[in-house]
């Protein structure tokens, strides 16, 4: 049946042929096809014959010629006996050659494809892990159903293999084991769960192209996995990243608040459009109702991202600057689909550099532009120019190009725009010219100001020898005019002597319509036009025929003295005409405006049928609305569903759980209070059918509050900061509510705390305890005590010894709980948890399967930078020693200065910090972040900024103007300036709608630096050039707390904007040495406008005392620092 | 009819490969090599393209994406050959067509070229590479430095003992890169010279109108690297002015964290010829026209003639010898013929593409090139709307027009001293002036 069934695959002519022919196969038809074989039915023979001899060269002969008939398309199926049996030959090329043809045929010769399967399976056992993984790839494409369980069983295996290629391999296996059998979904979904916490960046595109084949719905099994995913991205092989950006699109849009969202709320007012019930329909009425209350209270509420929805963003940013097209359009649609719409435009310049790429690229990235154009124009029209056209590109790309170019034209640059499509008018490719015309006439209906100039422009073309343009002018100048017709009398006149030349049906009929419907505008030339109509009549298109009718039914309506035998001598020839619709146009019309007897109560309204006023044309993009197709996607690019497409979700109202994310996270991060009181939450949904009131609140909202309470930043690098407040937050409601809560519930507790601190490596486990936190405080302990001694093994040294970072967030951790609440554990055993963890922590940098994930306790700037650092070391192949984490170093929470007081303010207070973010519209600027909060009972619109005042050289990027702050509410924006490397104020007038404050924003001499990585040499290097004047050297006592590596590091990089130099880096392979007694700290960093090298010495000598030198070719910014940094140190 | 094989199976859904099946088609339109990933496609699913071919005139011109009742079929047109693969459920077109032109390269790499002959020649190498290169239509191996080792490219001297020895071209070790961190590069690399050179090479995009304006300027500018280093090197490339680059993309070596901390490209290279980065000169910086085109083209309005009158000339070409200096220009349909005289290099009119080439080689600030002279033109056609743009060759040596330059070229990781080189070369790219 099987064997049928491909037959007919392979084209009616040859399956006959074939069908026809079992025992001498090819017909000769076929074998001139390959003219090296003439008589084809004696080469197969000798085919079989040279794979029976034992001759290796003679088989690999053979097979060759064989896999030259299957590229053709010809039959082989024939050979297989003979082919099968050298499975398992030696040679390597034989044998591949070998799978080649059974991958082929094994599912037309079932039986005897089976005779392989033994070998495949002892392959699967091979040392070689290249072996084990070509015998997979093998076996699962041989779409043999009775071998299903065998596939099963090896995908299972290789899926807990060593090799991470095997792993990958067995992530392939799945889908084609799925296509074969769709019943065994349950266990390969089980298998993928498994493979998704693989942390091989060669497993992870793989898995998630089998998680989007088998069970794309099944989004819970990527919570745990969302921040691996992100964090691996960048060194995931090319085409993995396409398929995990979008999943990753997928993704957020279920799980995130829209960003946009206070925007798209001004905009539409109401802002209802979207349902309230989302898709869980199975929530009880409590929750529903929790759920609604949330969202009107996040639309309230500022909003603020959450801290993974910015990691996403973060981490596919540097993707943008990938060679694969495909990646780069995977990014930019997740930026269009997932980022706040000021942050879009980064995309745009990705995009149009693929317009330099091959014509297919240009012509999909074209289209995909266009969508991007309707939404967002402003992110493309600096880049207008790129869109211009050659005469050389193809008409497809063209037409394209007019598109967008049309979709960027507005009142500022449509005159750039028009000029540019007038020589577009002149090209030789007709079909680009009808575009040009149309793509004019949508300018014009669009653009006000410029419809005359078009029009006058289109009246011109009119008179182009070529009679396509007229009529397509034509055309669209019918459409034009209707919109306002009584102005232009003299067009329609203008047209109406067109009638005599121009012979395209279509601009016939579009002249004649236009005389009809305004011929009051033209009384004395329309009956005229009637007549010469009447006249060529019988020699006119049907289209213009049915014109000519409605013309003389209007004149007659209007004009009838003048017109009424016309139009009877047009009906009667009508009334003749070959075509039925015309008769019948004819008799309609006759009936209707001829007032007779029998005339029924229609005629009356005769006039009022024929001449209503019409609304004039919209003429509008074809790509409008597209966007409803995930962007980059085939359906997208054919505007219609294509199979197995997943639909982009609609924003959630509310944002589900994001707790949900925390597992992973709370294995590798000591943030214990926020990790214990979610678990708890968590728990407690199970324990109870309903929220208490306490607890119904959902995590956005806390975090919203908690955000706006700590006076932090919305912007990405303060995720984490937003999360340590928010925590302490978290810490404070929970233990409010324990005073309320049973003792069960502490030991709960207890035991949550526990759990991260399992290894990271066995992932069940968490499951587990999950499952028997129920248990007695004796499990956790043994636990505990298990993980401990864990970390001493892979650490290698003692917790206590180890100068570890962790010390200053424990301190902080510290402050927090004596501060919020009486805990019931001395904190000093939590300061030792968290110490641990920490070092659980580094000693992952230890394992093969590095995962550089930037631990989120790491404050903004260093989140950055550890991430640069971890991949910069790890592509140096330098031991991993080097990534020991003194190098990454948390500078202390970013300080915050008053820019306007709430009392001059007059209600409204703003604060700004330096987010030390590097600020993306212009490099050398500065990024400041402005907190502005309403503390007064009105609203207050329009904020920005006017009147700024700079000393010369500097440079001011405004933020864009908060069109809205209502009374109470706090919301930020990011400005960006350039201090041209000196401290010198910037001064400038913030406006509301009523109101003007003067301000000035001075920075301290630290924020005028960004960090670079030097290592110690680089570093030594550099300051050996750098002497002389530019050196400056201080002594000094360090302050008491200050004596430790970690505090002086703290205060410095507090200090200025620096990166902390690792030290020992030139001694590469060396296991990480005990520090020396007095530690040499050095920081790297450049300022930020002339890029000059701003290097800091620390040195330390007994007793606390300590040497300060600061290298700078900038001598009054080094002058400055070495004062700025000695007060932090001696304070 | 195809879907008759699905039938046999109780429940399925489309097929979930992104890559079924792969055709390659040639100019007149002739299969002929077919590729499947999975079951078997009918080549009767081509007909859609055929249809579409025969729509669209110019093959430039076939849409790349055409919908079937059951398949999608995406395709690619390169070097007179199209890449027609099928698709049966969503996928991102360009992951395909950026696949498509991985194979068209790798071919390319292997093969020296890229055409039916070569393909039909090799075809059980590029059944080889087709096989690696996608499993089950995801891809699989797509460096070509990965799949050298597996599949090793043809010699003539390999292919003498292959005949004779019944030796391979299947490597018969594990290929290093696909496994380690840095899949583009395998261990044990070994040369005896070790040297590095880069070509730094622009393009000047630009349309210039009738009157001389500049409309529109770009630079678009890549690096290609040939580095042959033993070991693991690990390069940082750096340049005196990184700031003039305003977008770039890189290879996948290049450490992006440094880029844009520090603006150098750090990396551990391939072994051999590979594109470093690429990047662009935006249009806000002012790009130097380096030559200006005099012209004249008139088509008169009463007899059957018009003229021609070109004249090139040195700009801003910042010192340097501008050379292979070439004009060409699409007449319009009704230009039967040209009788023109050239005072340099030499002058070719196609009759049937109607497409005017003037090679005029060096270009000689002392005696500009000149050419002029009449076309005749079909009588009883209206004279032409459109004068045809000129589209501009050049080639300048030992300059980057955008001023470019790198500054050195560090290398850690090894102990031996590298020989390094970089050169210069400005083109035109897509050069048009408007008549």
């Amino acid at each position: 049946m099987s064997t049928a069934a491909l037959y007919n695959d392979q084209g009616a002519a040859e399956a006959a042929v074939e069908a026809g022919q079992e025992t001498t196969p090819t017909s000769s038809s076929s074998g001139a096809a390959f003219g090296l074989f003439s008589t084809d039915f004696k080469k197969n023979e000798d085919l079989k014959e040279m794979l029976e001899s034992n001759k290796e060269s003679l088989k690999l002969e053979a097979m060759k010629r064989i896999v030259q008939l299957i590229s053709k398309g010809k039959n082989a199926s024939e050979l297989f006996p003979a082919i099968v049996k050298n499975v398992a030959s030696k040679n390597i090329e034989l044998k591949k050659l070998v799978y080649v043809y059974l991958v082929r045929y094994a599912e037309e010769q079932q039986d005897l494809a089976l005779l392989s399967i033994s070998t495949f399976q002892r392959a699967l056992k091979d040392p070689n892990q290249f072996i084990r993984a070509s015998a997979l790839r093998v076996l699962s494409s041989i779409r043999v159903p009775i071998i299903v369980p065998i596939m099963m069983l090896a995908i299972k295996e290789a899926a807990a293999d060593l090799s991470p290629y095997v792993r990958k391999t067995s992530a392939h296996a799945i889908q084609k084991l799925h296509s074969l059998d769709p019943d065994q979904k349950e266990q390969l979904i089980e298998v993928i769960e498994k493979l998704l916490k693989d942390k091989s960046t060669l497993v992870a595109g793989s898995v998630v192209m089998a998680f989007e084949e088998v069970c794309p719905d099944r989004i819970d099994l990527i919570h745990k996995n969302y921040r691996k995913l992100c964090n691996l991205l960048v060194d995931v092989e090319e085409w993995g990243q396409v398929v995990i950006i979008n999943m990753l699109t997928r993704y957020a849009r279920t799980q995130f608040l829209n960003p946009n969202i206070n925007e798209s709320l001004l905009e539409e007012g109401s802002g209802g459009e979207k349902m309230f019930y989302g898709s869980d329909e199975d929530e009880d009425e409590d929750e529903k109702e929790k759920k609604a209350e949330a969202a009107a209270i996040a639309k309230r509420k500022p909003y603020v991202m959450d801290p993974d929805h910015r990691l996403l963003l973060r981490n596919t940013k540097p993707l943008l600057q990938s060679r694969n097209a495909a990646v780069v359009m995977a990014v930019a649609q997740l930026y269009f689909h997932l980022a706040p719409k000021a942050e879009v435009g980064v995309i745009a310049k990705a995009l149009v550099r693929l317009l330099r790429s091959h014509s297919e690229v240009q012509f999909v990235v074209l289209q995909n532009v266009a969508t991007m154009t309707i939404k967002r124009r402003g992110m493309f029209e600096p880049y207008l120019k790129s869109f211009y056209i050659r005469s050389t590109d193809p008409t497809q790309i063209k037409v394209l190009k007019l598109e967008v170019l049309t979709n960027l034209a507005n009142e500022t640059n449509i005159s750039t725009i028009l000029r540019e499509f007038q020589t577009y008018i002149k090209s030789m490719d007709k079909d680009f010219v009808a575009a040009t015309i149309q793509a004019i006439g949508r300018c014009a209906t669009n653009i006000g100001e410029v419809r005359d100039t078009c029009l006058n422009g289109l009246v011109q073309l009119l008179s182009n020898r070529d009679e396509l343009v007229v009529a397509e002018s034509v055309v669209v100048i019918k459409k034009l005019l209707q919109m306002q017709p009584e102005k232009h009398s003299d067009i329609i006149k203008h047209m109406a002597k067109l009638t005599d030349n121009i012979q395209v049906p279509m601009a016939r009929a579009s002249i004649l319509w236009l005389i009809g419907e305004y011929c009051e505008h033209v009384p004395r030339i329309a009956p005229d036009v009637l007549r010469k109509m009447a006249k060529s009549f019988t020699n006119e298109e049907d289209i213009v025929k049915l014109q000519i009718i409605n013309l003389a039914a209007k004149l007659y309506l209007t004009n009838s003295k003048q017109t009424k035998l016309l139009t009877q001598y047009v009906l009667n020839l009508a009334k003749y005409d070959q075509n039925y619709d015309i008769r019948d146009r004819a008799r309609f019309v006759r009936q209707l405006i001829v007032p007779t007897e029998k005339s029924g109560a229609l005629s009356k309204y005769a006039k009022k049928l024929f001449l209503a006023l019409k609304p004039a044309p919209v003429l509008e993009s074809p790509f409008k609305d597209r966007d409803h197709f995930q962007l980059g996607s085939l359906s997208h690019l054919l505007n219609a569903k294509a199979g197995g497409y997943q639909e982009l979700p609609e924003w959630p109202e509310a944002a589900p759980d994001p707790s949900v994310r925390n597992v992973e996270v709370k294995e590798s991060v000591p943030e214990w209070t926020k990790c214990s009181s979610r678990e708890k939450r968590k728990e407690k949904k199970v324990e109870k059918p309903f929220y208490s009131d306490s607890e119904g609140e959902s995590g956005p909202t806390e975090s919203a509050d908690s955000e706006s309470d700590s006076a932090s930043t919305t912007d990405s690098a303060s995720a984490s900061v937003s999360e340590e407040s928010e925590s302490g937050l978290e810490s404070e409601s929970e233990e409010e509510s324990e005073t309320e809560e049973e003792e069960e519930d502490k030991k709960e507790k207890k035991n949550q705390k526990k759990e991260p601190k399992k290894p990271v490596q066995e992932s069940e486990s968490e499951q587990s305890s999950e499952e028997e936190d129920r248990k007695p405080e004796k499990r956790s302990k043994k636990l505990k005590s298990d993980s401990e001694s864990d970390s001493v093994e892979d650490e290698g040294s003692e917790s206590e010894s180890s100068p570890s970072e962790s010390e200053d967030f424990e301190s902080e951790a510290v402050v927090t709980k004596k501060k919020k609440a009486a805990e019931s554990k001395p904190p000093s055993k939590s300061v030792r948890k968290e110490e641990k963890k920490e070092k659980k922590e580094m000693s992952l940098l230890d394992l093969d399967d590095f995962e550089p994930t930037p631990s989120p306790q790491v404050t903004p700037v260093n989140t950055l930078l550890s991430n640069s650092l971890a991949t910069d070391l790890e592509g140096l192949s330098l031991s991993d020693s080097i990534l020991s984490p003194a190098t990454i170093i948390p500078s202390g929470a970013l300080k915050n200065y008053e820019l306007l007081h709430r009392i001059t303010g007059e209600g409204l207070s703003v604060e700004y910090c330096f987010s030390r973010q590097p600020f993306s519209p212009d490099a050398n600027m500065v990024a400041v972040q402005l907190q502005f909060t309403n503390n007064s009972t009105s609203d207050t619109k329009n904020l920005h900024m006017e009147d700024v005042r700079l000393q010369s050289g500097m440079r001011v990027k405004e933020f864009p103007e908060i069109e809205l702050l209502p009374a109470g509410e706090m919301t930020s924006a990011v400005m960006g300036i350039d201090f041209c490397d000196s401290t010198q104020a910037a001064n400038f007038q913030l406006c509301s709608h009523t109101k003007k404050f003067f301000v000035s924003i001075q920075p301290p001499v630290g924020e005028l630096m960004r960090p670079v990585f030097l290592t110690e040499n680089e570093f030594k290097k550099e300051q050996g050039q750098l002497m002389g004047m530019n050196e400056i050297t201080e002594k000094l006592t360090l302050d008491v707390k200050c004596r430790n590596e970690h505090a002086i590091v703290q205060r410095v990089t507090t200090a200025a904007n620096l990166s902390r130099v690792p030290c020992g880096s030139d001694k590469e392979c060396s296991p990480p040495v005990p520090p020396p007694d007095y530690p040499v700290h050095r920081f790297a960093g450049r300022t930020v406008t002339s890029s000059s090298l701003v290097l800091v010495t620390v040195a330390t000598r007994e007793e606390g005392a300590a040497q300060l030198m600061v290298n700078c070719e900038k001598m009054v910014i080094g002058t400055m620092l070495v004062k700025d940094i000695l007060l932090a140190l001696t304070q | 009819m195809e879907q008759q094989l699905d039938g046999q199976k109780p429940v399925q859904k489309a097929s979930p490969e992104m890559i079924h099946s792969l055709f390659l088609i040639n100019h007149s339109g002739d299969i002929f090599l077919e590729k499947h990933w999975k079951s078997v496609i009918s080549r009767s699913v081509c007909d859609y393209f055929f249809e579409a071919k025969e729509k669209a005139e110019d093959p430039e011109n076939v849409p790349p994406v055409l919908q079937t009742p059951h398949h999608y079929l995406i395709s690619i047109y390169r070097g007179k050959l199209f890449f027609l693969s099928v698709v049966q459920t969503e996928v991102p077109p360009l992951f395909v067509i950026e696949f498509l032109h991985r194979v068209a390269d790798t071919f390319q790499e292997y093969f020296g070229e890229c055409s039916e002959s070569v393909i039909k020649d090799n075809v059980v190498i590029v059944y080889e590479l087709l096989e690696e290169m996608l499993d089950n239509g995801f891809p699989l191996a797509t460096e070509s430095n990965v799949l050298k080792e597996m599949i090793r490219p043809p010699t003539i001297l390999r292919s003498v003992v292959n005949t004779l020895t019944g030796g391979s071209n299947v490597g018969d070790t594990l290929p290093t890169g696909q496994l380690s961190i840095i899949p583009w590069r395998r261990a044990g690399v070994k040369y005896t010279n070790n040297e590095a050179y880069f070509d730094v090479i622009e393009e000047i995009d630009a349309i210039v109108d009738k009157s001389g304006t500049t409309v529109f300027a770009e630079i678009q500018g890549v690096i290609e690297a040939c580095v042959r280093l033993s070991g693991m090197p690990d390069l940082t490339l750096s340049f005196m002015n990184p700031r003039l680059l305003d977008d770039m993309s890189f290879h996948p070596c290049v450490r992006f964290k440094r880029w844009e901390a520090e603006r150098v490209l750090s990396f551990i290279p391939p072994d051999g010829n590979f594109r470093l980065m690429s990047y662009h000169v935006s249009s806000q910086n002012l790009v130097a026209i380096p030559v200006y085109v005099k012209q004249n083209i008139s088509f008169l309005e009463t007899g059957s003639c018009g003229r021609l009158e070109i004249t090139i000339g040195p700009k801003q070409t910042m010192g340097k010898m501008v050379e292979a200096l070439m004009a060409t220009i699409h007449m319009p349909k009704s230009v039967l013929s040209v009788s023109l005289t050239a005072s340099q290099g030499s002058y070719t009119y196609d009759i049937t593409t109607k497409i005017l080439i003037w090679d005029i080689g060096r270009l000689n600030p002392q005696k500009l090139p000149n050419l002029r002279g009449s076309l005749s033109m079909q009588t009883g056609v209206p004279k032409p709307e459109e004068n045809p743009s000129i589209n501009i060759d050049l080639k300048i040596q030992q300059l980057a027009i955008s001023g470019l330059k790198v500054s050195r070229l560090d290398m850690y990781g090894e102990k031996y001293k590298p020989f390094k080189g970089v050169k210069y070369l400005t083109k035109a790219g897509k050069f048009q002036v408007r008549t």
